[in-house]
C-alpha cells in the first residue's frame, strides 16, 4: 500500500510558508504518494486550496483529520507538542527541527514512536546539495536582507547624475560570505551599490571577486576554515585586527549586512555600539544573525530599532517574507530526499542508513534517537591531522617504503665492489675454462650489450613505443639461425641428420620470425610516421 | 659468397642495426633509423641466404615461408589499432620465443656439426638455456598478450606459495639441464629437453599471470629484453655473431625500458616481478584500506568544463589508459586544435607509465595528429603546472595521485606523479570513483580545486567539443 503525504498549516505565530506547492506535489503523485493538505496550509504564501486539488491533492477540513490519514508528515518549522500528540505513532516527520536546540521535543517525539528527518541536518555533500534547505533559506534571507535595507534606506543604491544633481552610489559591507551573505552580494551589486564583503576564509575571497563585490581582508594571518565549510571560532590577535578592520569600514559605508554563524555557538559579536555610533545617521544595519543573538551589539532579535540614527533590522523571519519562493525551494528539496527514500518509486519510503544523506538527517529512527550521526566524511581532512598521520607510518611501511626508493639513487660503493667482484669471478671462469671459440663469442657479446647500453638511454621517452617494436622486429635477425638450418650443408658431416625434421622446424621458425620481421619494421615505420611538428 | 663476405655483411648489418636503435634519439632522424633497422635486416638475411650455409636447395622453402611470414606481418601491421600496439608488441614477442625454441630444437637434432669435450657441454649449454629463454618469452608473451586484449583479467592471479612454485621450477630446470648435458644419444637428451620447455612455459605463464594491469609496461619491456636474449643465446648456439650482437641490443635495450619503467612506478624490479600489486602479498603494507581520504568531490557538466577551458590561458592535458580505451585521442586533438587557434596555450603531460607500454600515450596523440613538440615528458612539465589555469586528466588515475607524495603509507608512495592538484582547477574525466589498477584511493578527487567529469572520455570530450565551439 502507498504511504499518504500529509502537508499540515504552519502554526508557529507569523510563519508564512508551507511545506508543499502545486508543483512538487503532482510529482510526489507520479512516485506514487498519495497527499493531503490542510484547508488553507499555503494561503499565506499565496497558494490556495483549489491550486493543490488541480495537482491531485486531497484537502482535509482540520488539522486531525489530516494527521489521522497522513503516514508522513512534512512541516517547516518544528513540530510543537499539540501537534506531535496529534501524529499516530510511527509516522514518518520530515521538517526544520534543530534537535540541538529542542532537546524536550526530540524526547517527545520518540516517544511518540515517530522517525524524524531534520532538514538542518542534512549532511553538507555534494550529493546532498540538492536536499539542502539551509542553502535554499540562506539564499532567500540574503536577498531579503538587501531589499530590507533599502527599504529603510533613504537613498538610491545606484549613483546618478541627474539634472537635479549628483547622486553617489550606496556603499554596503556584507559580514560573512557564505551562501546569504553571496545572494546579498549579488543582490545588492545588481541594484548598483558599491559592494565590499569580508570573510575569516580567505578562499572565499575569489567567489566574492566574482559576485562583482570587493574582498576587505583582515590583515592578520590565520585560516578560518573549519569543518564542513562553515567558519570557525578565531584567535583573539585576529579578532582584535577584525575589529579594527570592521571599525574603518562602518565609518565609510551605508549599509552593513551581518551573516556570521558559528554552529552550535552563539553568533559572535562584531558591530560594536562604537561602530554603530560611528556610522552615518540613516544608515542601516541588517542582522542575519539575529536569532542566534546578533552580530551587532545593539540588535534586537526579530524587531527592527534606531539607535543612534542607524536602523538595525533584527527580523528572524526573512524567509518567511518571502513566503512564495521560500515555500518553492523548500518543497523542491524536500522532493529531492523523499526522491532519495522512495529509489523504487513506489509510494513507500525506505530509511536507508547505508546512504550517507539519509542517514545524517535522520535524527529519530521508529523512536530511537539516532541524533547525532557518527562523523561523517564531510570534508576535507585538515592538513595538521594528514600531517600527523604521515609522521607515524609503521615500521614495516618505513622499511618498505626505503627498500622501494632505493632504486633512484646511485648505488652505494659496497654495492658497486660486489657487482664488480661477482663479474670478476664470472669473467674467471669464462677465461679460465670455455673453450677459445667461446671467449670469442662472449667478448662480442659483453661489448655489444654495453653498446646498448649507451645507445638506449638516448632515446626519447616519447619513442619508447617504436623502440620496442623496431627492438622487437631486429629481434627477428633469429631468422638467420633458422636459414642456415633449412637446407643440409654441402660438407656432409654424419649421414643420420634428420632433415625432414629440421627443415620442418626451420620453416616454421623463419614464418614466424617472417611476420615478426615485416610486420615490426612496417609498425614502426606507420608510427614514426605520424609523429610531426 | 665466401664466408669472409658473409662476415664482412654481417659487420655491415650489425652498424645499421645500432645506428636504428641510436636514430631513435629524436623524432627526426627516427624515420632514418627504422630504415637504417630495414636496410641491416635486409643485408643480413640476403648474405646468409648467399653465404657458405644455405644451399639452393633451399632457396625455395625460404623464399616461400619469407613470403608468407611477410604478407600476414605487413596485413597485421597495416590493420593494428594504434590503441592495440600494446597487444601486437606482445604478440610479436611471443613469435620470437618461439622461433628461438624451434632453432634450438633443430641445432640440437642436427648432427651434422659434431663438437667434442668442453666445446659439446657448452654448445649443450647454450641450447639448453636458448630453448627456455625463448619457451618462457614465448607463454609469458601470449599471455601478456591476453590481458592486454582483455581475453584475460588483468587481476594479479596469486597462487599459494607461488614463490616456492617457482623455485621449484628453477631447481627441476637445473636438475634436467645436468641431465641432458650428461645424455649420450639425441633421444635421451630430447626427454630432458622436452620436460624442460613444459616447465618453462609454465613458468612463463605463471610469471605474468602474477603481474597485475598497471605493471605491464613492466612486463612488456621485460618480455621485450627477453626476446634480445633468445636471440643472443641463439646466437651462441650457432656460433653466430651477428645474432649475438643483435639479441645484446634489445636485451639491454628492453632491460634499460624495464627499468625505466620500474623507477617510474618507484617499484623495484624482483617487486614487480614477484608479482601482485598492492595485494599484501608482497611487501606493499596494506594501506589501502587505511587512510580514506575525506572530503567533497565536486561534479561539473561538459558545458562547464568546456566554459573553465575557454576561459583559461594554460591548459595541460594528462592523457591516461581510460583515453586510449575509450579511443578518445582525436576528440582530444579537435579541442586542442580549438584552443590554439583561440590562443589557449595547450600542452599534454605524458607520465612514463601512462597507458599499457612504455610511450603508448605519445603513440596516440602522434596518431591524432597533435604535434610533438607540445607532448612533452613528466619531468619537462611539472614545475609548470602552478602557472596552469585547467589540467584536465583523462582516464588516469595513480599517476595523477597526491598521495604518492603526501602519504608515506600509501601502497604508491615516493611513485613520481603529475603534480596536477598545483594548477588552479583540475578537472578529472573518469567513468566512476572507482580506483585505479593500483587499487588505491586518490585524494586529489576530493581536492578543493578539483573537478571531476562522469562519464565515458570519448563521450563527455565530444560534448565539450560541442560546447566549446558554440
Amino acid at each position: 500500500m502507498s504511504l499518504t503525504i500529509g502537508i499540515p498549516r504552519e502554526i508557529y505565530l507569523g510563519e508564512k510558508r508551507v511545506a508543499a506547492v502545486p508543483d512538487v506535489v503532482e510529482k510526489w503523485r507520479k512516485l506514487g504518494f498519495g497527499v493531503a493538505i490542510e484547508s488553507g496550509a499555503g494561503a499565506l504564501a499565496n497558494f490556495a486550496d483549489d491550486t493543490y486539488l488541480a495537482a491531485g491533492a486531497t484537502v482535509a477540513d482540520s488539522a486531525e483529520a489530516l494527521y489521522a490519514q497522513a503516514d508522513v508528515i512534512l512541516k517547516v518549522r518544528a513540530p510543537t507538542s499539540t501537534e506531535v500528540v496529534a501524529m499516530r505513532p510511527g509516522t514518518t516527520v520530515i521538517s526544520f527541527i534543530w534537535p540541538a536546540q529542542n532537546p524536550q521535543l526530540m524526547q517527545e517525539m520518540a516517544a511518540r514512536q515517530l522517525t524524524v528527518l531534520a532538514m538542518d541536518s542534512v549532511p553538507r555533500i555534494s550529493r546532498a546539495q540538492k536536499m539542502d534547505a539551509l542553502s535554499s533559506m540562506a539564499n532567500i534571507a540574503g536577498y531579503r536582507a538587501v531589499i530590507e535595507a533599502a527599504h529603510h534606506f533613504g537613498r538610491f543604491f545606484t549613483g546618478q547624475i541627474t539634472a537635479a544633481g549628483k547622486v553617489p552610489p550606496a556603499k554596503v559591507f556584507v559580514i560573512g560570505a557564505g551562501v546569504a551573505g553571496l545572494a546579498a552580494l549579488g543582490a545588492a551589486v545588481s541594484l548598483g551599490a558599491i559592494v565590499r564583503a569580508n570573510d575569516t576564509r580567505p578562499e572565499v575571497a575569489d567567489q566574492v571577486k566574482s559576485m562583482g563585490a570587493e574582498f576587505v581582508p583582515v590583515d592578520y594571518q590565520e585560516e578560518g576554515s573549519g569543518v564542513g565549510g562553515y567558519a570557525k571560532v578565531m584567535s583573539e590577535g585576529f579578532q582584535l585586527a577584525q575589529r579594527a578592520t570592521f571599525a574603518k569600514q562602518a565609518a565609510d559605508v551605508d549599509i552593513i549586512i551581518t551573516t556570521a554563524l558559528i554552529p552550535g555557538k552563539p553568533a559572535p559579536t562584531l558591530i560594536t555600539a562604537e561602530m554603530v555610533k560611528s556610522m552615518r545617521p540613516g544608515s542601516v544595519i541588517v542582522d542575519l544573525a539575529a536569532e542566534q543573538g546578533g552580530n551587532c551589539e545593539l540588535t534586537v532579535p526579530g524587531e527592527v530599532v534606531v539607535r543612534e540614527g542607524v536602523t538595525i533590522i533584527g527580523y528572524t523571519d526573512l524567509p518567511s517574507r518571502l513566503a512564495k519562493q521560500a515555500s518553492t525551494l523548500y518543497a523542491t528539496n524536500l522532493l529531492r530526499l523523499i526522491e532519495e527514500l522512495c529509489k523504487t518509486k513506489d509510494g513507500r519510503i525506505d530509511v536507508n542508513f547505508d546512504d550517507e544523506a539519509i542517514r545524517g538527517a535522520t535524527v529519530i529512527k521508529q523512536g530511537e534517537i539516532t541524533w547525532p550521526p557518527p562523523p561523517p566524511r564531510l570534508s576535507v581532512a585538515p592538513p595538521a591531522a594528514n600531517a600527523a598521520a604521515a609522521s607515524a607510518p609503521t615500521p614495516a611501511a618505513k622499511k618498505s617504503s626505503h627498500g622501494h626508493g632505493g632504486s633512484g639513487e646511485p648505488m652505494s660503493g659496497k654495492a658497486l665492489a660486489g657487482v664488480f667482484g661477482v663479474s670478476a669471478v664470472l669473467f674467471w671462469l669464462v677465461g679460465a675454462y670455455a673453450p677459445p671459440s667461446f671467449v670469442a663469442h662472449f667478448t662480442v657479446f659483453v661489448l655489444a650489450c654495453f653498446i646498448g647500453y649507451m645507445v638506449i638511454w638516448n632515446v626519447a621517452p616519447s619513442l619508447h613505443t617504436p623502440l620496442m617494436s623496431v627492438t622487437n622486429a631486429i629481434s627477428s635477425i633469429i631468422a638467420v639461425g633458422a636459414l642456415v638450418q633449412v637446407a643440409p650443408p654441402l660438407i656432409d658431416g654424419s649421414g643420420d641428420r634428420p632433415n625432414e625434421l629440421i627443415l620442418g622446424l626451420a620453416i616454421t621458425a623463419l614464418t614466424l620470425t617472417a611476420i615478426n620481421m615485416f610486420g615490426g619494421f612496417a609498425v614502426t615505420r606507420r608510427m614514426l610516421a605520424m609523429f610531426r611538428k | 659468397m665466401s664466408e669472409n663476405l658473409a662476415t664482412v655483411a654481417y659487420i655491415g648489418a650489425t652498424i645499421l642495426f645500432i645506428l636504428s636503435l641510436g636514430g631513435l634519439s629524436n623524432a627526426e632522424t627516427s624515420r632514418r633509423g627504422n630504415f637504417y633497422g630495414m636496410l641491416g635486416m635486409t643485408i643480413a638475411v640476403v648474405a646468409t641466404m648467399l653465404g657458405p650455409r644455405v644451399t639452393a636447395l633451399g632457396l625455395p622453402w625460404i623464399i616461400g615461408s619469407l613470403a608468407v611470414g611477410g604478407a600476414v606481418g605487413i596485413y597485421a601491421a597495416r590493420k593494428v589499432q594504434m590503441t592495440q600496439m600494446p597487444e601486437l608488441v606482445a604478440l610479436m614477442h611471443s613469435l620470437v620465443g618461439l622461433a628461438a625454441c624451434l632453432v634450438g630444437f633443430a641445432s640440437y637434432v642436427d648432427t651434422s656439426i659434431v663438437y667434442t669435450g668442453a666445446e659439446k657441454t657448452i654448445h649443450e649449454v647454450e641450447i639448453y638455456i636458448g630453448i627456455l629463454i625463448g619457451a618462457v618469452t614465448f607463454s609469458g608473451s601470449i599471455i601478456a598478450f591476453g590481458k592486454l586484449s582483455g581475453k584475460i583479467g588483468g587481476k594479479p592471479l596469486l597462487l599459494p606459495a607461488r614463490h616456492w612454485l617457482n623455485l621449484l621450477g628453477l631447481l627441476a630446470v637445473i636438475w634436467f639441464g645436468a641431465e641432458f648435458v650428461a645424455a649420450h644419444d639425441v633421444d635421451a637428451g630430447m626427454l630432458a629437453l622436452a620436460i624442460m620447455t613444459i616447465i618453462a612455459l609454465l613458468f612463463g605463464i605463471h610469471m605474468v599471470m602474477a603481474i597485475g594491469g598497471a605493471d605491464m609496461p613492466v612486463v612488456v619491456s621485460m618480455l621485450n629484453s627477453y626476446s634480445g636474449w633468445a636471440a643472443a643465446a641463439t646466437g651462441f648456439m650457432l656460433a653466430n655473431d651477428l645474432l649475438i650482437v643483435t639479441g645484446a641490443l634489445v636485451g639491454s635495450s628492453g632491460a634499460i625500458l624495464s627499468y625505466i619503467m620500474c623507477r617510474a612506478m618507484n617499484r623495484n624490479f624482483i617487486s614487480v616481478i614477484a608479482g601482485g600489486f598492492g595485494t599484501g602479498g608482497g611487501s606493499t603494507p596494506v594501506a589501502a584500506a587505511g587512510e580514506q581520504p575525506a572530503g567533497e568531490v565536486v561534479a561539473v557538466s561538459a558545458a562547464e568544463t568546456a566554459e573553465l577551458l575557454r576561459t583559461a590561458k594554460n591548459v595541460i592535458i594528462v592523457p591516461g589508459y581510460g583515453m586510449a580505451v575509450a579511443q578518445a585521442q582525436h576528440t582530444v586533438y579537435e579541442i586542442t586544435k580549438l584552443l590554439r587557434e583561440q590562443g589557449v596555450n595547450v600542452r599534454f603531460g605524458i607520465h612514463p607509465v601512462a597507458g599499457r607500454m612504455p610511450g603508448h600515450m605519445n603513440v596516440l596523440l602522434a596518431e591524432a595528429k597533435v604535434p610533438y613538440d607540445i607532448v612533452l615528458e613528466m619531468d619537462e612539465i611539472n614545475d609548470d603546472f602552478p602557472d596552469t589555469d585547467v589540467s584536465m586528466v583523462i582516464g588516469a588515475n595513480d599517476i595523477v595521485n597526491p598521495a604518492a607524495e603526501d602519504d608515506p603509507n600509501s601502497p604508491i608512495a615516493g611513485m613520481p606523479v603529475l603534480q596536477v592538484w598545483r594548477s588552479k582547477t583540475s578537472i578529472v574525466m573518469k567513468r566512476s570513483m572507482a580506483s585505479g589498477y593500483a587499487g588505491v584511493d586518490n585524494p586529489l578527487f576530493f581536492r578543493e580545486n578539483n573537478r571531476m567529469l562522469f562519464g565515458d572520455a570519448k563521450k563527455m570530450l565530444d560534448e565539450v567539443l560541442v560546447a566549446l565551439k558554440v
